[in-house]
C-alpha cells in the first residue's frame, strides 16, 4: 500500500493545538514538525502508535475510530471485545458479565478475541516446528510493530511470523458462526466490530495489510464501549456461562501473554516503542540470546496500554490476573487432526513493501552529496536539540534544510 | 562519481553502557543513504562486533566509516594489548574475554569470525602492545 494513500487513525485537530514540543521528541519516527503555530505530522512516516495522543495535553491529537451507531447499518452485529477490555472494570466477577452487558447494549453475538488468540497460540507452536523458517520469529499481532518494520527493519522481514492476528481470525470465524446460525443472512448483513484498545487497530481496519483485507467492518474505541456498558452490564446474579476462553487467551492482553503461550521458555517480550526499537536494533546486529520467538507490543505493558483504554495499563493487568487465576489453561485445544496443518484461514501471505521512509533521494550519489551537507550543518546548529525551530533534533533540522524543507534560520540559537 | 563520504566515531572504551551506538548511527546513516537492507545488515553486524571488541579489549578507539559508490569500509583503529595470534583469535569460540564480560552475554568469540564473515574482505593489522587495525570492506 503506498503511503499516499495510507489513512491514518492518529489525527491531529490544528484548533486545539497550541504549538507546544512536547509531542516532538515522543515520536519514535520523528514524524511530526511545528510550523505556523501548530504540529503537523508527516503520514508516510507516522505508525499510527498513539503516543502523541498520550502526550498532548490539550487533546489536540486524536484516535479517530468508528463508533457505535455505524453498526446499526447492519442487520446482524457482532462484538469483538479485545480481551483488555475485561481489565477495564472494578470488580469483576466474572467475564461472562461483560459479555452479557455487550448483548444488552445491542450485538447480537459476541466473539471473544481471546478465544481466537488461544486458537493462534496453538497454531503459532505448531509454526514453530515448520521446517525452513527464520529464527527469531517476531511475533505479527501488534500493527504498530508491523509497520515499523516495514519503515524501518526491512531486513527482519523473513523473521515476521505470517500468521494473522486474533482479531481477523475472531472475525472469519464470527462470521462462519452467524452463516451457519443464520444461513438466511446476506454477507453484507452481518456486520463485525473490534472493540479496540489502540488507534492502530483502526489503520489495520482501514488500510488492510499488503494484500490481505481485513474482515473487520467497524473499529471503536474501548473507552466508548466502556461507557456504554458500565450502565447496561449486570454486575451480579446468575448469567449465562459463556466465556470460550482460559488464561491463554487473556493472557494475550498484557505483555509477555502471547509468549508465554507457547510453553517454551526460549522467548523474548519487550513492551514500550522505545524498548520494541532496541530490540529490532540488536536483533539486527545480531545479537540477542538464543530464542525462537519474540513478541513485540507498541504499548507499555502490552494491549492493557493503548491509548483508548479507561484504566492505568498495571491496575488493568493485576486485574486480568484475578480474573484469569481460576480459568482452565486454555479452552481451545486443537485434536491431532487439526495438529497436522495450519488453516488457510490463519495466514497471510505478503509484508507490505519496504517504503525507505529515511532515503534522502532515489540516487545514491545525490543521497551521498545530501549526507554530507547534513554533517556540515550539524556542526554549525547548537546541538542541544531543543525543539524550538520546530524539528525534534539539530540533526531533524539539518536533513528538513538539506531536503529545502526549512532554513538555517529557524534555529532560534544559531548565531544570525 | 560524487566524494566519498566519511563518518567518524569515537568509541568510549570507559562506558560500556554506550557500545554499539556508532553502528547503530552508521545504520541510520546508511538507511538515508539508500543502501539495500542487506547490505546494511552486513555492515551493522561487522561494525557492532567491531565496535564491542574495541571497548571489551582495547578501551575504545576510533571507527572510521567510508561510503563510496563501490563499497563501504569501515576502518576500526585501537591502542589496545594487540592480539598474540590472529590465526587463533579468527577461531570460532576462541575468546580472552573476562568472566564479567561473558556475563553480560558478549565474549562468546564470534566477534572476528562474524566480522570476516559479513564482509567481503577483512585485514587485521595487529602489534603486540601497541594496537589492533581492523579494515573491513563490504561491496555495494
Amino acid at each position: 500500500m503506498a503511503s499516499s494513500t495510507y489513512e491514518h487513525s492518529v489525527q491531529l485537530d490544528v484548533e486545539k493545538c497550541t504549538g507546544c514540543t512536547n509531542c516532538l521528541r515522543r515520536c519514535p519516527t520523528e514524524a511530526i514538525r511545528i510550523s505556523d503555530g501548530h504540529a503537523r505530522i508527516n503520514e508516510s512516516r507516522c505508525i499510527d502508535c498513539g503516543e502523541c495522543i498520550r502526550i498532548c495535553a490539550n487533546k489536540a491529537k486524536r484516535a479517530v475510530v468508528g463508533t457505535l451507531e455505524d453498526m446499526d447499518r447492519f442487520r446482524y452485529k457482532i462484538a469483538l471485545p479485545a480481551p483488555s477490555l475485561y481489565g477495564q472494570f472494578e470488580n469483576l466477577e466474572d467475564v461472562d458479565y461483560v459479555l452479557e452487558g455487550l448483548l444488552k447494549i445491542g450485538f447480537d453475538d459476541v466473539f471473544e478475541v481471546s478465544k481466537a488468540a488461544e486458537l493462534v497460540s496453538a497454531y503459532t507452536r505448531l509454526y514453530l516446528k515448520t521446517e525452513g523458517i527464520k529464527f527469531p520469529v517476531i511475533s505479527s499481532a501488534c500493527p504498530v510493530i508491523l509497520r515499523l518494520m516495514a519503515l524501518r527493519f526491512p531486513s527482519l522481514n523473513d523473521n515476521v511470523m505470517h500468521m494473522l492476528p486474533p482479531m481477523e481470525v475472531a472475525a472469519k470465524l464470527a462470521r462462519k458462526r452467524a452463516k451457519e446460525a443464520h444461513p438466511e443472512l446476506a454477507d453484507d448483513e452481518i456486520g463485525v466490530c473490534f472493540i479496540s484498545p489502540c488507534p492502530a487497530k483502526a489503520s489495520y481496519v482501514k488500510n488492510g495489510f499488503a494484500d490481505y483485507e481485513s474482515k473487520v467492518d467497524v473499529v471503536v474505541s474501548m473507552s466508548d464501549v466502556y461507557f456504554a456498558l458500565i450502565g447496561k452490564m449486570p454486575r451480579d446474579g446468575v448469567v449465562e456461562a459463556s466465556t470460550e476462553s482460559g488464561m491463554v487467551g487473556i493472557g494475550w492482553a498484557s505483555s509477555g501473554g502471547e509468549a508465554t503461550a507457547l510453553l517454551n521458555d526460549e522467548y523474548l517480550a519487550a513492551d514500550g516503542i522505545e524498548n520494541v526499537i532496541n530490540v529490532l536494533e540488536q536483533i539486527e546486529n545480531g545479537h540477542i540470546p538464543h530464542v525462537r520467538f519474540i513478541e513485540l507490543d507498541a504499548c507499555t505493558a502490552g494491549c492493557v496500554g493503548g491509548v483508548l483504554t479507561v484504566q492505568n495499563p498495571y491496575i488493568a493487568k493485576t486485574r486480568l490476573q484475578s480474573l484469569r487465576r481460576y480459568l482452565p489453561v486454555s479452552m481451545n485445544v486443537l485434536s491431532p487432526e487439526e495438529q497436522e496443518y495450519i488453516p488457510e484461514l490463519y495466514l497471510f501471505n505478503e509484508l507490505p513493501t519496504y517504503e525507505p521512509m529515511a532515503v534522502l533521494s532515489h540516487n545514491m550519489a545525490e543521497s551521498m552529496r545530501m549526507m554530507a551537507d547534513i554533517q556540515r550543518l550539524r556542526n554549525e546548529l547548537p546541538g542541544i536539540d531543543c525543539g524550538a525551530c520546530g524539528a525534534p533534533s539539530c540533526r531533524a533540522l539539518a536533513e528538513d534544510i538539506v531536503k529545502g524543507r526549512a532554513k538555517l534560520e529557524d534555529c532560534r540559537i544559531v548565531e544570525k | 562519481m560524487s566524494d566519498p563520504l566519511v563518518f567518524h566515531f569515537d568509541v568510549d572504551g570507559e562506558n560500556f553502557t554506550s557500545a554499539g551506538q556508532a553502528s547503530t548511527q552508521v545504520k541510520k546513516n546508511l538507511r538515508q543513504i539508500g543502501l539495500s537492507p542487506d547490505i546494511i545488515r552486513r555492515v551493522s553486524i561487522a561494525m557492532y562486533e567491531g565496535e564491542i571488541n574495541m571497548v571489551i579489549h582495547a578501551s575504545g578507539g576510533v571507527a572510521d566509516v567510508t561510503v563510496t559508490e563501490e563499497y563501504v569500509e569501515i576502518v576500526l583503529k585501537d591502542k589496545g594489548p594487540g592480539i598474540e595470534s590472529v590465526e587463533r583469535a579468527m577461531q570460532e569460540g576462541f575468546s580472552t574475554a573476562t568472566d564479567s564480560i561473558r556475563s553480560l552475554g558478549f565474549g562468546a568469540g564470534m566477534g572476528l569470525p562474524n566480522m570476516r564473515r559479513y564482509t567481503d574482505s577483512m585485514e587485521i593489522d595487529t602489534v603486540v602492545g601497541v594496537g589492533t587495525t581492523i579494515t573491513m570492506r563490504v561491496n555495494l
